[in-house]
């Protein structure tokens, strides 16, 4: 079936158990990926997956939902069945509806959608990605954690009210890590991970090369003294931090009392005025875009600060009725609609002159420590107290060398380290989860071993 | 075409299936592979939030699926599906044949059809209509959430249950032929205590599996308090100061760090890889002869207990290290096949999406003699971590480990709470340090997502002395 069918099937399923009010939301996916092992293949996997979330409304307007993976005639019926039993315990405190945006009109791009190269291609280029990293430098023993990766998928919205849309697309990933020993010395691990509409779009050489000076450039290591250290984030780690506390912009969060925010806190002062950071799901370097959430709103971009301010908070259907604002395309369909960020912009407004921008992690000379990736965050961040403390890949610049950090963590409250951006470098670098600027805090606090 | 003939050709759940999963596993071996694995699987999923005094969510799931995986030498391809038809299924093996390119079939292996059913599932089909009701669980959790309003401080309060019930038939081309059912239920509660500029939170998660009155038994005011009380305690707390220092774990989910820094490492993916630093250390010692380590799938109700893996074999109690001696790795079929460590029964998935992998089960450390008291007693100036939080390994070992709840010791005594903590390490080198076990060895429930998914889980310890570690802080 396709989803015009999918559709057709709900809607007929739905009339025939009386049950008037409806909306679904489908993914539909073939993925294929494999993994090698010095040479020789490991696993070659494919999977086809199909995924149907259907919400119905009671005749009291309260809401159910099911999740299934079967999406024949009796499974969708005893979805909608399964659903409309329990909206019997929906919730009548926060009502949801259907999006009053659900119908309005998306922004079409081409979807750059490739065709599949096929398993044996995605094991060639694997294969051969592999031995060139192992061959990069004598101190690489193995690429233990390695993938090549393609997945077409189709992503479905529609409801009672005649709302139907649909996009289909491609993307495909390559992810190398790779472990260099050397003798009496720890192993040192480091990686890169590349992603594209497709794999002729994937930049393998790029992947290779990122992934050997990472691992290279961490065999020379020392432990770093427990203290607090000028920081500079890199655009990767900066945008962790921020994505790891995006409840300061989530309405769903405020409502839960989980979020450092709250309902009056636009215009709140946040961070330098030289800081502004957008949420742009359409970004036309997102790969992952999608033209509208699980309630079928349209994708937008918002901004979140705008000169150091708080701009906007994001918002499903639900929250933006509470907050009587419009829905912000940041939903996720679930008995409780879920909201998160799509992709962080994070860039210098035109308001800078309070930068010091000496700092600048290619030139200066000073001493700081250079944050290169962020680790381990579903432990280390506490989103609703505002704290982290985070293990961290990075390096130790010093007297004009950088020496690798053996082991070490990094440890603050989000809305100290905000406050204390000293400076936004100029270039911004595009990343997996969107585009930021290297980021300088002054003094956060560091953990080693001495 | 009749309803009896679309039902030969497709897998039915609580039918014998025999004739089609051998006919398929002969497809398979007739392609040319080595060895055919088929899991397929039927679940029955449902969810219920509550949150201050209200059920905020209600989500039940269903679904069906299979995964196919085709071994030619030490190489694997695994197909997934959603469809149980025999030309979906066949479609699989194809599919998989091919992306393993096997061409060359005249090195057939011998399938001489499937051996008797092991059925592991007629005593628990009544399982689902022992669960509690969704009406039944909704009551149960709002007393629960509200049992946490003890003062005004506590300015959020939820409560969540989940039960995931799944109906397995594992068929294989060494004969292996089994059906199972698996029913786990885990109920959790969070708080998040204000005052002022003071935030803290607290929570506590529950768990078992194959016992359907459990969420029914659960102490739910005992549990209320406990949150509560970690929270208030935490409220206050100042930061801890960074630095190398002893430090006491508490029992049950303190196991989590020998799950994470060391359990892993045990496991042969981690071999295989070459990501192991135990990888040569059988029968060599890599902990302190006060440490023995087990990972075992048969206490009965634990979360991670099973009554066969997801390759269709028994699970056995493995004693990894004993006194301080490594003497076992954790091993599935890959595992077996490519780093030669006997099968444990510790193949596990997710789901049918994901190929299995050693994984491990119920993992604690076992008792020792010291009471808890003999532990603090012996620090002068260090740490009592009382609940810990989530952690995580890195690629070469390095671990980390966020404490919930936390307590400096000054002079063999607890003083004040402390916040803000992170355990940081190398298995290599703490495992040595555990000089001391106490004799309240306790297990609790977890998630634990690798390789093949996430997979229910214990962690467990009793109270452990650890001479040094690095605490991260402020």
């Amino acid at each position: 079936m396709n989803s015009k069918e999918i559709t057709t099937q709900i809607s007929e399923a739905a009339a025939s158990l009386n049950l008037k009010k409806w909306d679904y939301g489908a993914s539909f996916s073939n993925d294929y990926s494999v993994q090698v092992d010095k040479g020789e293949a490991k696993q070659l996997k494919a999977s086809q997956k199909q995924i149907l979330t259907i919400r119905v409304w009671n005749e009291s307007n309260l809401v159910g939902i099911t999740t299934t993976s079967d999406i024949s005639e009796s499974g969708i019926k005893k979805a909608l069945n399964q659903a409309n039993i329990a909206s019997d315990f929906g919730n009548k405190n926060e009502r949801t509806e259907f999006s009053p945006l659900a119908k309005d009109p998306i922004e079409v791009k081409d979807s750059k959608k490739r065709n599949p190269v096929g398993i044996k291609k995605l094991l060639t280029l694997l294969r051969e990605a592999e031995v060139k990293l192992l061959e990069s430098h004598a101190s690489i023993k193995s690429v233990p954690y390695n993938g090549l990766s393609e997945s077409f998928y189709e992503r479905v919205y529609a409801n009672s009210d005649g709302a139907f849309r649909s996009y289909t697309k491609s993307q495909a990933a390559l992810y190398l890590y790779s472990r260099a020993e050397e003798k009496n010395k720890k192993p040192r691990s480091s990686g890169s991970v590349k992603i594209g509409y497709g794999v002729e779009d994937i930049d393998i050489e790029s992947c290779i090369k990122d992934a050997s000076s990472k691992t290279i450039s961490h065999l020379n290591y020392s432990s770093i003294k427990t203290d607090k250290y000028s920081i500079c984030f890199s655009p990767e780690s900066f945008l962790t931090i921020i994505n790891a506390f995006s409840s300061m912009f989530n309405a769903r969060s405020i409502l839960d009392g989980v979020s450092l925010s709250n309902k009056n806190s636009i215009g709140e002062k946040l961070s330098t005025e030289a800081l502004n950071i957008y949420d742009d799901g359409l970004h036309e370097k997102n790969i992952s875009s999608s033209p509208f959430d699980g309630e079928g709103t349209p994708t937008k971009r918002l901004c979140l600060i705008n000169k150091g301010r708080l701009e906007n908070f994001i918002h499903s259907e639900s929250t933006a009725r509470i907050f009587k604002t419009t829905p912000t395309g940041h939903a996720g369909l679930g008995s409780k609609v879920s909201v998160s960020p799509d992709w962080i912009v994070v860039e210098k407004s035109e308001v800078n002159s309070d930068l010091k921008s000496s700092l600048d992690h290619s030139t200066y000379e000073g001493e700081f420590v250079y944050i290169e990736e962020l680790n381990a965050i579903h432990a280390g961040v506490r989103a609703s107290q505002g704290s982290f403390s985070l293990p961290f890949d990075g390096w130790l610049y010093k007297n004009g060398k950088k020496i690798s950090i053996e082991s070490a963590t990094v440890a603050g409250d989000i809305k100290y380290l905000l406050k204390n951006i000293v400076n936004i470098e100029s270039n911004q670098e595009l990343t997996t989860s969107g585009i930021s600027p290297h980021i300088w805090v002054d003094k956060l606090s560091i953990t080693g071993d001495a | 075409m009749l309803s009896s003939q679309i039902k030969s050709n497709e897998i039915v759940f609580g039918s014998c299936n025999k004739d089609l999963l051998e006919e398929i596993i002969f497809y398979g071996i007739g392609l040319g592979a080595d060895f055919v694995e088929i899991f397929i699987e039927n679940t029955d999923n449902s969810s219920v939030l509550a949150e201050e005094d209200f059920i905020t969510s209600v989500s039940p799931s269903f679904g069906k699926g299979a995964g196919i995986r085709i071994f030619k030498e030490k190489k694997d391809g695994f197909v997934s599906t959603n469809d149980l038809t025999k030309h979906g299924l066949m479609r699989s093996v194809t599919q998989a044949i091919e992306m393993l390119d096997i061409v060359d079939n005249k090195k057939r292996e011998v399938f001489n059809g499937l051996n008797k059913h092991r059925d592991y599932s007629s005593y628990k089909k009544k399982w689902i209509n022992e669960v509690p009701s969704i009406h039944e669980i909704s009551e149960k959790l709002l007393v629960s959430t509200k049992s946490l309003k003890k003062n005004n401080k506590i300015i959020t309060r939820k409560g969540s249950y989940s039960r995931n019930l799944q109906e397995v038939i594992i068929a294989s081309s060494d004969g292996t032929y089994v059906s199972d059912i698996r029913l786990h239920q885990t109920v959790g509660l969070n708080v998040i205590a204000s005052d002022a500029q003071y935030r803290s939170s607290g929570s506590r998660r529950f768990g078992s599996s194959g016992m359907p009155n459990e969420f029914r038994l659960w102490d739910h005011e005992k549990a209320a308090n406990e949150v509560f009380e970690s929270s208030m305690n935490m409220l206050y707390a100042d930061y801890v100061e960074a630095g190398q220092m002893p430090v006491v774990l508490a029992n049950k989910f303190g196991g989590v760090i020998f799950h994470e820094a060391c359990g892993h490492l045990l496991e042969t993916t981690q071999i295989e890889r070459g990501t192991t630093p135990f990888e040569n250390k059988l029968n060599e010692k890599i902990a302190h002869e006060s440490v023995t380590a087990i990972d075992e799938g048969i206490s009965e109700g634990s979360f991670g207990s099973l009554s066969v893996d997801d390759e269709g074999m028994e699970p056995e109690k493995s004693v990894l290290i004993k006194d301080g001696i490594l003497k076992k790795f954790i091993s599935d079929r890959a595992g077996e096949l490519r780093t030669g460590h006997k099968r444990t029964g510790s193949g596990r998935r997710q789901n049918y999406s994901f190929a299995a992998a050693s994984r491990m089960r119920n993992t604690y450390i076992a008792k020792g003699e010291h009471s808890k008291e003999d532990l603090i007693n012996s620090i002068s100036d260090g740490l009592y971590c009382k609940s810990m939080g989530g952690g995580s390994v890195g690629a070469t070992g390095q671990f980390n480990f966020a404490v919930e709840e936390g307590y400096l010791i000054k002079n063999g005594k607890l003083t004040n709470p402390v916040k803000g903590a992170t355990l940081i390490g190398e298995a290599k080198e703490v495992m040595p340090k555990i000089s001391m076990c106490g004799n309240d060895l306790e297990l609790a429930p977890g998630f634990c997502g690798s390789i093949s998914g996430s997979v229910n889980v214990t962690v467990g310890q009793p109270h452990i002395k650890v001479d040094s570690i690095t605490v991260g802080g402020r």
